[in-house]
Order: structure tokens, then sequence, then C-alpha cells
């Protein structure tokens, strides 16, 4: 007979090295499913995946842009992870930030100086995102909605506010998309810091990394969210705001959101679709998870599941495997990585024999 | 009691370990049939697990435990029931929508047909046999505390319990109800059955008990008859030092109005009235004692004059030393305190109002001065030395000032509160409930914290739940009974029996008489 029981906190070196356990017995795992499935050599199917992601520079340099957009938007969460509102909206709040953005270079584009027109598009873009998460936040504030299935809903209207627009501009007419905008003129593109296409992206992510584990952990704004987190009658007791304290903060979540829409239409894509957040609003709140809400334990986490993404696509289409055995091998490993959290926080105790007599009863 | 009978239940050199703490070390116990077992010791001295092995919640790591002399095996509630144990919790584990006889055959194996009647009749046979008051037909939504207990009680007599185990069954009832269900377990104890009752009161186990045994830190200190011993030995042995047993209680001086209410009423978030018309003052260098049944009202009045409780009618005024008033009601706690009004609440929901059970010590008593500053950062300095205070002054047992108050015990998380509370140099203090689940030690620590804010000037407002300490305590106890003043009553020559009559009616009267307060 066994039981688990809670344990202490472990020193940092034990828990890493029960995670590094965890992901050695993955791999193990992996590749006995690999050769059992597909026959073929797991170490090659590893080193494939490495390939992947870091092959060449311009694929490390692209897992370092689809990193910085996912812990973008995981950052963006962070805040009102904190304070158990559980934001889904990222989505729809990247939307509409890229909406507006594409909104300024398409219809302003040829109208206003290009440097105004740049700070015009990251304001309105950072307006409209903040607007998306504040609406939910304002009807929980006021009258206790459920945030999660709002912020979920408030998606679903943004992808078709999307979609209406894209037909309005579609380029062109009856193709049913906007392509590439302003290609010629480049207006509303944001800058290129020397030849590298998504540095500044990945600049910008670095920076606000840095400033939301400095906002959360010494900020009063930061104390003030984990103490209404943690329990809104104390939170009311010592005389802090709650209605205020929610909205301030989603405005502040659906901002970072709106944001990094500027980034995707402005910086890299220089197009909207309705499928321009590609997910990440849902990743990322698994990036939140997995790194316990700490910004800077987010990096690991979002390249963890960008490697593993990229990863998967390479073997994918390296050894002409659908789609699904990729999936399957990240499926084995996020299982063993997020399992391990399990055993950092319990252990498992054998029981010692109590007399014969309990024997007899098992 | 005879010596050479077999008993009842016989635990053996039990040991339980949770992690690294020991909660019973070679612990032997015995309980005989026809007797009723006071089992004593401060918190953490591990009664409540002890007895949650006996009733099947905990399965002991070592040691063997007999029934009648044979050994048993105890490995959950259902074989402590095949072995007619049976344990009451502080905490009732009843179906509110559902009949007390409903309630009573619930989870009973069967035939597949439900007969409540021939279930009624046999509840009120053993009502009848102890002199239970329970009408199988009402529902449990209906029920007083007390009323609830009693179900409680019966469903484990109607299921052949013969060995009945109770954790702190007078914390919440009257003086009035703890008479009532003190007589009926002298009754269920001569017709026979084990009775052991976990109690922080004395004055209840010199009352009830005819033997005592006691636990401290873990381990078995030793038994006696309680005849042959006295208050003040028993809390030696639970100590295991000399204490003192008086609560002190100086003069006030120079009293001046502080808190001046009236015509208070409040309705709660369901619209039903909480507190309806209540008027009273509160002194400077005084304390003012509320009793009353639990949930007549106290939380309301206490949230209502640190402005957590929207308030229907009525004012609540805040008398300056130079004769200035403030008016409070209407005002959130952020307003209250800007207006210079140095108020200071421990609630009674401790980690759920008071603290945040998540956070360490140093941002715990951060939560009243994180403002201070104009800089938008925290400034943690002066909260981890007010913390490092604490712990220093007020004796708070933990590890490091960065555990989170959860980990602390129920008495350690009491002395972090009040210990923030007071170190803001209040005017009025508010406390309610500030030495429930708390040992005889701990307790005392708190009465002196309270006693020397008294004599310090502050206003204090007590709400308390054991009448013996109000008596002791405070200079004036205001009785509350649904939410209406039943009489304000001078601490210091009260009757206890008076003040729970007032608990039960307005003006405490044998019938029912209007409110005499204006």
């Amino acid at each position: 007979m066994f039981h688990l029981s809670k344990r202490k906190a472990l020193p940092w070196y034990q828990a890493w090295a029960i995670r590094l356990a965890a992901i050695v017995i993955a791999l193990v795992v992996c590749a006995v499913v690999t050769t059992v499935v597909t026959g073929l050599n797991p170490l090659k199917v590893y080193a494939t995946m490495w390939q992947g992601a870091f092959g060449t520079s311009r694929k490390t340099w692209v897992l370092l842009q689809e990193l910085a957009m996912l812990l973008g938007v995981a950052l963006a969460l962070t805040p009102a992870f904190r304070m158990k509102f559980w934001n889904l909206g990222g989505e729809g709040q990247i939307l509409m930030g890229g909406l507006a953005a594409a909104a300024c270079m398409i219809v302003l584009g040829d109208k206003i100086p290009n440097g105004f027109l740049i700070i015009l598009m990251i304001v309105l873009a950072i307006a409209l995102g903040a607007i998306w998460a504040v609406i939910p936040a304002f009807f929980k504030a006021r009258w206790n909605t459920n945030e999660t299935l709002f912020t979920l809903m408030m998606n679903y209207v943004a992808t078709q506010i999307v979609a209406y627009y894209v037909i309005v501009w579609e380029v062109p007419k009856g193709s049913g998309k906007i392509g590439i905008i302003n290609q010629s003129t480049q207006i509303g593109w944001l800058p290129q810091i020397g030849p590298y296409k998504y540095l500044l992206n990945i600049l910008v992510i670095a920076v606000l990394t840095i400033v939301m584990h400095v906002y959360m952990k010494y900020s009063k704004h930061g104390y003030e969210i984990s103490v209404v987190g943690e329990s809104q009658n104390t939170a009311r007791y010592v005389g802090i705001k709650v209605e205020k304290v929610i909205v301030r903060t989603l405005l502040l979540s659906g901002a970072i959101c709106g944001l990094i829409g500027v980034l995707l239409v402005g910086g890299t894509d220089h197009t909207i679709t309705t499928t321009i957040a590609g997910g990440r609003g849902f990743t990322a709140v698994m990036v939140a998870w997995l790194a316990k809400f700490q910004p800077v334990a987010m990096v690991a986490a979002s390249l963890l599941l960008v490697f593993l993404e990229r990863g998967a696509q390479e073997i994918s289409t390296a050894f002409q495997l659908n789609h699904a055995f990729g999936d399957i091998l990240t499926g084995i490993i996020l299982f063993f990585i997020i399992g391990s959290e399990f055993f950092i926080s319990y252990q498992l105790k054998f029981r010692r024999n109590t007399g014969k007599e309990g024997e007899g009863n098992v | 009691m005879e010596n050479n009978r077999i008993p009842a239940v016989r635990m053996e050199n039990i040991t339980k370990t949770f992690g690294t703490v020991v909660a019973n070390n070679k612990v032997d116990l015995e309980i005989y049939r026809g007797e009723i077992l006071a089992l004593l010791g401060e918190n953490g001295s591990g009664k409540t697990t002890l007895m949650n092995m006996l009733s099947g919640i905990y399965f002991p790591d070592e040691g063997r435990i007999f029934i009648d002399g044979e050994e048993a095996t105890i490995r959950s509630p259902k074989d402590a029931f095949d072995h007619g144990i049976g344990m009451i919790h502080q905490h009732f584990k009843l179906v509110d929508v559902f009949s007390a006889a409903e309630n009573i055959v619930l989870g009973l194996e069967g035939g597949g047909r439900l007969d409540l009647e021939k279930s009624s009749a046999r509840i009120r046979e053993i009502c009848e046999n102890y002199g239970f008051e329970v009408d199988p037909k009402q529902k449990i939504y209906d029920m007083s505390v007390s009323q609830k207990q009693t179900v409680e009680i019966v469903k484990l007599l109607y299921r052949g319990a013969d060995i009945l185990i109770l954790d702190e069954p007078t914390a919440v009832l009257t003086p009035q109800e703890t008479d009532k269900l003190f007589a009926v377990l002298r009754n269920m104890r001569d017709d026979g059955k084990a009775i052991i009752i976990i109690t922080h009161k004395m004055h209840e186990v010199e009352d009830l008990s005819d033997r005592v045994a006691v636990l401290r830190k873990g381990e078995y200190v030793g038994q006696m008859l309680t005849k042959e011993t006295n208050a003040r030995e028993m809390t030696n042995m639970m100590v295991g030092r000399q204490v003192s047993l008086n609560i002190e209680r100086p003069e006030p001086v120079d009293p001046k109005p502080r808190v001046e209410v009236k015509g208070l009423t409040v309705r709660n978030s369901d619209g039903i009235v909480k507190l309806d018309d209540v008027s009273f003052t509160a002194n400077t260098g005084e304390i003012l004692g509320i009793a009353g049944i639990s949930g007549c009202g106290q939380k309301e009045l206490l949230e209502a004059i640190a402005g957590l409780q929207p308030v229907e009618k009525g004012s609540i005024c805040y008398i300056e030393d130079d004769g200035t008033r403030e008016e409070l009601v209407g005002k959130d706690p952020m307003k209250i305190a800007s207006m210079g009004v140095a108020l200071s609440f421990v609630p009674e929901d401790r980690l759920g109002m008071g603290l945040i059970g998540s956070m360490d010590l140093t941002d715990n008593m951060m939560l009243r001065s994180f403002r201070n500053g104009k800089s938008v950062f925290t400034d943690r300095k002066a909260p981890r030395e007010l913390a490092e205070k604490v712990v220093d002054e007020l004796e708070v047992s933990t590890q490091s000032l960065s555990t989170p108050v959860r980990r602390l015990s129920g008495g350690n998380v009491q002395k972090v509160l009040v210990g923030r509370e007071i170190a803001s140099a209040p005017t009025v203090l508010l406390s309610a409930y500030a030495v429930r689940g708390l040992d005889i030690n701990s307790s005392y620590t708190i009465y002196d914290l309270i006693n020397k804010q008294k004599k310090a000037g502050v206003a204090v407002v007590y709400v308390g739940e054991d009448l013996d300490v109000l008596l002791e305590l405070c200079d004036r106890i205001l009785v509350l009974c649904g939410g209406k003043v039943s009489g304000i009553v001078p601490g210091r020559d009260a009757d206890k029996n008076e003040v729970g009559l007032m608990m039960t009616r307005v003006g405490g009267g044998e019938k029912d008489v209007p409110s005499v307060e204006a």
C-alpha cells in the first residue's frame, strides 16, 4: 500500500533534477513510440527536431520571433491570471489590435506622414485591445459575470468583425483576402533594425518581460493584484477598491494583447487575417500555468512549446509523416513535464506493515 | 471507577506523523463504558488527530487499537461504525434541505424501500430515552445550531454507536443549550455508553467529565479523576508549567465617549435585517463586550463600524479628543483612515479577511501600510521590521519571516493579525472572536494584548463567545439577540444565567418583551 503526501518545499536543484529526469523519461518513451509506430531511428528523429528549430539562422530567427509573440501574450495574461481573472480573450484582443493597425495602414496610408501613422497605429491598437478586455472586466466588477465565458465569446465577435473588414478591404476583389498591405511603399510597416526582420519584436518583448516582472513583484499595483486575487474580502478590508483594480488590470492585459496585434500586423505579417493570432491567446494560457504566472519562467515555458511545435513540423515534412505524429511526440513530452510538477509538490510513501491482523484485513 | 474492567477502547503506543511533523507519539489511552472522558491539550497537541484515528479518518503509522479487549483495525469511518464508534465534528455534516429523519437514515444500508415512518418512531424512542428534543420531520435549514448538533448525536445513536466522540461541542452553544447537552450526555453515560469530549473550557471539564486525559505536543502526559483535580492542575499539565488563570481587569481610567452608535439598522445582501435599531457608546480606556448567539449581528456590527457593511439607517459617530464628531456611515475603510480615524479591526475570518494565507509575514504586515509613500513601488523594509518585532514580542513560532501565514498554527496566525492591527496605534480596536480555537496559553497572550490597549486609552469592542471570559474581561457587556440590543450590563457584577437568557430573549425576561432600548 502507498499513499501520497505533500512535500516541504524542495531546494531548487532537486526540483530541477526531477524536471530533468522527466524530460529524459519522456525522450525514452518517445523513442520507443517512434520505433514501434514508424520504424525510424529515434535519434535521427530527435536530430531532425533540433534541426527544425535551430538548423539554420533563418530557422532560429523564426523560432525567436514565435517565442517572442507567444511570450508576449503570456505576459499579457499574467496580471489578469494573478488576480484569478481568467482572461481567455487574448485571441480577440490581439485581433482587435491587429485590425486597428491594419485599418490605419489601409485607410490613412497615403494621407498622413509615416512616422505619425505608426504612432497612431500603436496607440489605436493598444486602445482597441484594452477596450476588448475592459468590457468583460467592467461586467465582472459591476455584476460579477463569469469572465471566462465572456472573454471567450468576445473572441468570436472579434473574429467576425475582422472577417467583415477582410471582405471590405480585399485585394483583388473577390479573392477573400487582403494580401500584403502597402507592399511597394511600406507605409505603416514598423521599422526594421538592420537586416534583422524580427529583431524589433524580440527586443520589445524582452523589455516587456522585465517590466512585467518588476511590475508584478515590486509595484504597489502588483501587490494589489495579488491581494485581490487571493481574497477580495481581505482587499476590501484594507480599503483596496476591488472593482477599480479589476478594470485597471484588464486594461493593462488587453493593452498588451493589442500591442502584440500591432507587432504582428505592422512588424512581420503586414496583412490581417482572421487567424493572425494563431491560437496564441490559448497556447499562452498553457504557458502562463506552466510558468506558475512568473514572467521570467514564461520565457522557458514559451521556448519549450515553440521548440516542440517547430520540431514537430520539421519531422512531419522530413520523414513524410502526417502532422499527427509530431503532435503525439509533443503530447508525450508535455505530459511528462507537466506530470513532473506533481512530484515536485507531492511524494509517494509506502506504508509500513502494522501487524499481522492489519495485513489480514487489507 | 473499577480498574479491573475491560476498557471499551484501548489505544496502545499510537504514533502518527504528517511529513516531518509528529502529531501523536506513542500515545496510550483507555476509555471505559459508563464514563465521560475529557481529552485535554493545547492547540496542536494532537487531540483531534488521535480521535480521527479512532473514527477511521486517519490510519495510525504505528500502534494498536483494542475494542472491548479485542484488537481492531479501523481503516475507514465505516469500520469505526462497525465497532460502534461515532464522532461529532466541529462542522456538522448534514444535508440542509432534508428533514432530521432523512438525514439520520441517510447512507444506511437496508432494503429497497425507505420507511421513514418506522425510522421516525425509532428516532422518537431514542429521544425519549435520553431526553433529546428532535422533530423528525423538521428540515435542517429551519434548525438552530444546537438542534443540528442534536440531530448529529441522534444519528450516531440510531446507528448503534456506543462509543461517542465530541470535538468541541459547546463552542457554538449558549449556556442554556450547553446545560441541556450535558444533561443528555450524562443520561447516555448512565446508559453505559463511553463518551469522549474534546474541549478547551475548564469549567465544562470540571462540570461534566469523570476522568481527564492530557496530551502535550503529541505525547500522552497523564490522566486523573476529575473529582481529584482542579482547573489549575489540569492547565499546568497541559502547558507543562505554571500558568495564572486570572484575567486582569483594570478599572477604566477617565472613560470618554469615543464611538457613538445610534439607531443602526443593517440588512445583509439577501435583504434580511441583521441589525435592528442598535444604539450604544464605546468609551476610551474601556472594553465593551458583545455577547450573543452566533449570527445575531455581531459580524455586521463590527463591519458597519469599519466601513465594510452598507448601513440602511442610523449613525456611527467617531468622537475625537477635542469633541469633534465625525460621521462614519457611508464611508469606506480608505476614507475612514484618511479622515485620521485610527481604527483597527481583527475580523472573525482571519485567513479569509484579516490576512492572506499564501503570503508571508512581511507581505501580510504590508496590507495596512503598502500605500505609504509616493513611490509606485512597495517598500518592504518597514513591514519586515514590523514582522520581526511582532514575531519577537508576541513569541510567534514560525520558521522564518518568509513562511506563508497559512502554514502557521491558529494561535500564531492570530498573533500576527493582532500584532499588525495594534501596531498602528489605534484609538478604536474592534475584535471578533479573538481567541476562537486558541489554547489557554495563546488566549491569555491575546487578553493581555487587549488589556494593554485598554490601558493605553483605546476604545475596545470585544465580540466573544465564551461568556465566562466576557464576564471576566469586559467592563460592560452589550447583549445582542436577533440583531436587537437585548441590554447592556456592567461586566463586574453581571450574572451569567441572566446574560444567557438575554441572548435568547430580548430583555432577558421569561416571556417575550419588547425592546427596552430607544
